[in-house]
């Protein structure tokens, strides 16, 4: 059952308006875990949706990160905008992306700049690992805490 | 002219919901900006579409003006609204969106310059034929006794770079002034980065007074004034229109000094002009001008039936004003609370925090701007307004009523709130007469320290 961006939302604001600090929702190649901010962190197995072959289990992460920022994000795995900005995977136009699906990164590995007026920020990997996913658009503005790659850690 | 298609909104809380109502009403499209822990709230669902800034603390994201032009750039806004508060008077923003071809809802940098500097706003106050309070710029330490003795103590020792009530003291004989001044320069450096400060005249018994006015860049209209007396620490808590038990002509002069002192700016857009009404010597004085939308611009919307953030957006996009001021008919009295998330046990101290409970009762003449729902989250990083409850009634007595029965039907729990509070002040006689000065809280509080 694939989730949408409403349902998410929907999810979402249950979870607000209930008494209970976390959800945990399990469907077919999706683990969903919501937690309430300030609610002390749990173990890391939770915090993280249980890595998943399918494209489709992919793109659904990709929505609950970005559709609300009380869903925890992916820890490990993903690469989120550090603030609100145009987002470029280059250094200028027509260059090659700064990193392409498939390399190797390390912490401090620039992935992208993001463009608040005119100042450019860089992105870094922030873990060591290998790039799955860009997700984010080149040129597009992302929001605070959006996704912007999907990354497999070095075990 | 810009038509105003899509309007990006840098603001939250309820003054974000009053925007929305408006937009929707005029089919302007809204682009709201919100901070991590505000996107699940009211003003984020009732939006076209929030966007997310930066995280809670406001410096990472309400306040970045840069981050606020890009968002309003990205998703296609041709205006930006900053509401009260946070950018709404920094001459950053509306340079910022000058520079990049959208339309700031507000007035000018310049405006907002000329009035923002408190030492300026005098200058241009005095020029504009405004009564002010008898003071002067300190220019040097030594001579701050001579200046003070000839004002009169006590005086107010007042940062040019403060406001609303932030950066004043009050000393009281010539013996604590050299250090207090010393110490208020020192303040005023490090809070407002503007070592500037002034001497004015202290008044024991004050009442707030201001006016409402609204311009096109041309033409100044007045749209009546404002009793906010009701205050704690200069943070004003019950405001009305029309300033009760006021002689008629000193409002008719106010009303006049308060469009001579904007006609004299050129000024366009909603602005208030403050004055200090002295009681005890029958006159009044020019404060400060604030060049955005107030907290208790609804008051005047119940007694002009004006939509204020409608005038707003009209100007910002270039119109002109169409009504007149003799055209302006003024009905009835209306009385606002500020319901905040507060102890009033603890000293008013903010209390963050889930809501469990919100039910507003439904009364004749009632007007609620709120953003709670039950479940929502307070956070810390904002101020603690909950609600507005504004009554209008056809007198002052039966809106002080209806804002009874509303607030006695009305339930906030969760956090501690000060609903009951309200209450009691209503009730007390002195209110009830009418036109109380600032002092009153103050004196109600010394009566019954744990609240009335």
């Amino acid at each position: 059952m694939p989730l949408t961006q409403d349902d998410v939302r929907e999810i979402i604001r249950i979870l607000d308006a209930s008494t209970f600090d976390e959800l945990v929702l399990e469907t077919e190649g999706l683990k969903l875990s919501l937690r309430r901010n300030g609610v002390t962190s749990p173990s890391t197995d939770d915090a993280v949706a249980e890595p998943r072959p399918s494209a489709e289990a992919a793109s659904s992460a990709a929505v609950v990160a970005s559709s609300a920022a009380v869903a925890e994000p992916l820890a490990g795995t993903a690469i989120t905008a550090p603030l609100l900005g145009v987002f470029y995977r280059a250094p200028k136009p027509g260059a090659p992306p700064f990193v392409e699906v498939g390399q190797q990164v390390t912490p401090d590995t620039v992935v992208g700049i993001l463009e608040v007026m005119k100042l450019m920020n860089q992105v870094t990997a922030g873990v060591t690992g290998t790039i799955v996913e860009c997700v984010a658009q080149d040129g597009a503005l992302v929001e605070f805490g959006q996704l912007l790659m999907r990354l497999e850690p070095e075990a | 002219m810009t038509a105003i298609m899509r309007l990006f909104i840098a603001n939250r809380g309820e003054i974000a919901v009053r925007i929305i109502g408006t937009c929707r009403g005029l089919g302007i499209e809204t682009v709201l900006a919100c901070s991590t822990v505000d996107r699940d709230m009211l003003p984020a669902r009732l939006a076209d579409r929030a966007i997310c800034i930066g995280p809670g603390p406001s410096s990472d994201s309400y306040l970045r003006a840069g981050t606020i032009v890009q968002a309003a750039l990205g998703t296609g806004c041709d205006a930006i609204h900053p509401g009260y508060g946070f950018l709404s008077e920094n001459p950053v923003l509306p340079r910022l969106a000058r520079e990049h071809g959208i339309v700031f809802v507000g007035p000018t940098a310049e405006q907002i310059e000329a009035v923002g500097d408190k030492l300026a706003a005098r200058r241009h106050a005095e020029a504009a034929g405004v009564p002010v309070l008898p003071g002067a710029a300190v220019r040097d330490i030594a001579g701050v006794a001579r200046l003070a003795a000839e004002i009169g103590f006590p005086v107010l020792v007042k940062a040019a770079g403060g406001g609303g009530g932030r950066g004043m003291s009050r000393a009281d004989h010539a013996g604590d002034l050299a250090a207090m001044v010393s110490l208020a320069i020192a303040e005023a450096s490090a809070a407002f980065g503007d070592p500037r400060v002034y001497l004015e005249r202290f008044v024991t018994s004050g009442r707030h007074v201001e006016v409402q006015i609204i311009g096109d860049g041309d033409v100044v209209l007045q749209l009546g004034d404002r009793d906010c007396s009701v205050q704690r620490r200069y943070q004003k808590l019950i405001e009305e229109a029309p300033a009760p038990d006021l002689p008629d002509a000193m409002r008719t002069a106010m009303l006049s000094a308060a469009v001579r002192f904007a006609r004299a700016l050129a000024y366009r857009g909603v602005g208030t002009v403050e004055f200090l009404v002295d009681v005890d010597r029958d006159a009044f004085y020019f404060l400060e001008m604030n060049a955005r939308i107030q907290v208790e611009h609804p008051v005047t919307e119940a007694v002009t039936g004006l939509d204020l953030v409608a005038l707003q957006l009209a100007v910002a996009s270039g119109e002109k004003l169409t009504m007149i001021q003799d055209g302006l008919a003024m009905s009835g009295h209306a009385i606002e609370c500020r319901l905040n998330a507060e102890d009033v046990r603890q000293d008013f101290r903010p209390a963050p925090g889930r809501l469990s409970r919100v039910e507003f009762g439904t009364v004749e003449g009632i007007r609620i701007d709120t953003f709670i729902e039950p479940g929502t989250m307070i956070p810390p990083y904002y101020d603690s307004l909950l609600a507005k409850v504004i009554a209008h009634g056809a007198t002052r007595g039966e809106a002080i009523g209806r804002l009874r029965s509303a607030l006695s039907a009305t339930a906030i729990e969760g956090v501690p709130t000060n609903l009951a509070f309200h209450l009691a002040v209503l009730s007390e006689p002195d209110f009830i007469r009418g036109g109380v000065d600032t002092g009153f809280l103050a004196r109600l509080m010394a009566r019954a320290p744990a609240g009335p």
